[in-house]
């Protein structure tokens, strides 16, 4: 039972596909992503703005461990009830570009369900950028594993 | 944080990973390697010895002649590096899936509600 998310970032390219199947009917998935006070908990973000729906916006704020606010935004370019969200999105004032997202959400039973995320960068330097630095909250959770394996890397050699 | 980004900048480009490709079903000297490609010969070693300096090839002497090995070891450090971006969207992800398993209604309803 592979449950885990799958990213593909082929060489070369400027796109990242996140995959990933939910235990959750889809309009549970789909829920999640839809209203604020649910996007607050599991993205542990405050949500300024969501406006869920054709032509909306969002914004969202986060505060790293040091109390620095991060904002990310963007606006919603179409929207399928519990079928798909297009969006843009961009971490303000980080100079990494906007990026455009295509979220998939699929029912596979009636109890289960998939998200597929296609996010396009502006460029391939851009992505690459980004693989190696997840945004925001993720910052520095990833950069403490980023240490760790740099450290496991130089232990070996 | 320099040298791994030369290996994403090395495997970036498609000749060099053409290269990697061909040098990891067997060791070749740069000659071989170079009659492999239409690219000239000096634009070939150009991209051995990118991938030699971020260690994806290892050089060896052998009598006259150097022969490129692939290290494989190199290339899965680089698979390994998309594990915290990985990681990040799977946490983000357990925590959706687990905050919202507390929506389920408790007995299944077998309807659909649009």
């Amino acid at each position: 039972m592979e449950r885990k998310t799958k990213i593909d970032a082929e060489e070369g390219k400027q796109e990242i596909l996140i995959t990933r199947e939910f235990d959750l009917p889809v309009a549970l998935l789909f829920k999640a992503y839809v209203e604020a006070e649910i996007v607050e908990q599991w993205m542990g973000t405050k949500v300024l703005k969501l406006e869920s729906k054709k032509h909306g916006g969002y914004q969202f704020e986060t505060t790293d461990p040091h109390g620095n606010k991060y904002r990310f935004s963007g606006v919603i370019h179409d929207f399928g009830q519990d079928q798909k969200i297009t969006r843009t999105f961009e971490f303000e004032n980080m100079g990494l570009g906007v990026q455009l997202e295509f979220l998939e959400f699929k029912k596979l039973t009636e109890d289960t369900s998939s998200l597929g995320m296609r996010v396009i960068y502006e460029s391939v330097a851009q992505r690459d950028q980004q693989l190696k630095m997840p945004f925001s909250q993720g910052l520095n959770m990833a950069h403490n594993r980023l240490q760790q394996v740099v450290s496991k890397l130089n232990n070996r050699s | 944080m320099n040298l791994r980004r030369d290996v994403f900048q090395a495997i970036a480009d498609p000749t060099r990973r053409a290269i990697l490709v061909l040098v990891a079903s067997q060791s070749m000297t740069a000659g071989a390697i170079a009659s492999n490609f239409d690219t000239a010969r000096p634009t070939v070693s150009k991209h051995l010895q990118i991938l030699t300096e971020c260690d994806l090839l290892k050089q060896e002497q052998e009598g006259r002649e150097i022969f490129y090995h692939f290290n494989a070891k190199k290339m899965k450090e680089v698979a390994d590096f998309i594990e915290p971006f990985r990681k990040f969207w799977d946490d983000r992800f357990n925590k959706l899936e687990s905050i919202m398993k507390k929506y389920l209604p408790p007995t299944k309803t077998g309807k659909t509600n649009k």
